[in-house]
């Protein structure tokens, strides 16, 4: 099980698997995202109190969610690298930082535009949406800190603990609007027992988070793929990669 | 054999569990100063800061809301079904202001016991149907049906 784990972290080995994968991953996310938006938009009914407003909703639950959901992966993959010394698990962290602040920014400006129609202000200092607010400076504290170094080692050392210690806000992010009174809505499709939407309005916010999902996953293949050759690009496997790529046939 | 990697397990793991103890129980002593808004029962128990602006949140008591004609002063009671306080407001109300809605507004309580509001804002909830599912729910008399939101209130409010 530990040659598997180790084989997986070794940066050539990751180099030739990721290729295969990106076009799947990409293909697939494309496929769900064009059918879960062209369900949200046309097939899916209005809502009775907010009619077609709430088609938001379908861009942004996704982007909200991978925006709390890449940073815990951010976290895990900072604190492998920090325990186990492994540079792929350094490499992973640091991409998923601005993929993930891109989604956490989409959230938030999707939110703004739907609630300054539904709730009456783009923006309120409520529970919910500082701590998301707060969640998106991580991000950018997180890029501006490693930017910050020119040693890589140094950088993804400091860098972890930053994103480690920045976890915590992900729960305060899930639960704001459990444990305080908050403008936000409370969680719809995560509730025990029956989802508060109707099946109809449902299937195309499942299908968009499952594609939005998958295109995050191909987004961070092709931008480890990039880290980890920046990384390595003295080593020997990378010099004959790129000696042969010049000749055509990456693989 | 892996004393080193242990170690690091258990350092990060304690980073990690101290900055959330850390958090947490900073959250707890501002738990006050997090809420974003007071029922109308904490109103009338005297728990918002007094001659401060501070936010009321309840449900708009179906039938309550009263206009001024040419004007845009509006009138209505806001309620969490055990105190109703009286808001008063001059402004566009958002889309999801009706009957029954939940709203927060923002303003001071006023000598009258009335609650004058600066800023009126509609809280959505979580549940999400299309009209004639609402519809059919509301007519059975579900307990969680909404509010129907029907013909005759829209025009009035708007």
């Amino acid at each position: 099980m530990w040659t598997w784990f180790y084989q997986l972290a070794s940066p050539p080995h990751f180099y030739r698997m990721s290729h295969a994968l990106v076009p799947w991953l990409l293909g697939l996310s494309l496929v769900l995202i064009a059918v879960g938006t062209y369900g949200g938009l046309v097939l899916a009914p209005p809502d009775y109190q907010q009619g077609d407003a709430f088609r938001i909703i379908y861009v942004h639950v996704p982007s909200a969610y991978l925006g709390s959901m890449i940073y815990v992966t951010m976290a895990v993959a900072a604190g492998i690298g920090i325990i186990w010394r492994i540079k792929l698990a350094h490499a992973v962290a640091a991409s998923c930082a601005v993929i993930g602040a891109s989604f956490t920014f989409a959230a938030l400006v999707t939110g703004a535009v739907w609630g300054k129609p539904m709730w009456g202000t783009y923006w309120e200092w409520d529970p919910r949406l500082t701590s998301f607010l707060v969640l998106f400076f991580l991000y950018l504290g997180y890029m501006a800190l490693r930017s910050a170094y020119d040693d890589l080692a140094k950088a993804d050392q400091a860098s972890a603990i930053l994103a480690l210690v920045g976890v915590v806000n992900v729960p305060i992010v899930k639960y704001s609007v459990e444990w305080w009174s908050s403008i936000h809505q409370g969680p719809t499709i995560s509730k025990i027992g029956m989802p508060s939407i109707t099946g109809d309005m449902l299937w195309p916010l499942l299908v968009n988070i499952a594609g939005f999902t998958l295109f995050f996953l191909a987004m961070l293949c092709i931008r480890v793929r990039a880290e980890v050759l920046e990384r390595e690009f003295n080593a020997r496997w990378a010099r004959e990669l790129l000696r042969g790529g010049a000749a055509g046939g990456v693989n | 054999m892996t004393t080193q990697r242990q170690r690091r397990l258990y350092l990060v793991l304690l980073v990690v569990t101290c900055v959330a103890v850390a958090v947490g129980l900073s959250l707890r002593a501002f738990q006050d100063n997090l809420l974003f808004f007071y029922s109308p029962t904490q109103l009338r128990a005297g728990e918002p800061p007094e001659g401060k602006k501070f936010r009321l949140g309840g449900l708009v008591t179906v039938g309550s809301v009263r206009r001024e004609p040419g004007s845009l002063e509006v009138q209505f009671d806001v309620t969490d079904n055990r105190e109703t306080v009286t808001v008063s407001y001059s402004g566009v109300l958002p889309d999801l202001f009706r009957d029954g809605q939940g709203v927060i507004a923002l303003g001071t309580l006023a000598d009258d016991g009335r609650f004058r509001a600066e800023e009126v804002l509609a809280k959505h909830d979580e549940n999400y149907m299309p009209p004639e599912v609402a519809e059919s729910l509301a007519a059975q008399g579900h307990p969680t049906a909404p509010k129907p939101a029907t013909a005759g209130a829209g025009p009035a409010l708007n």
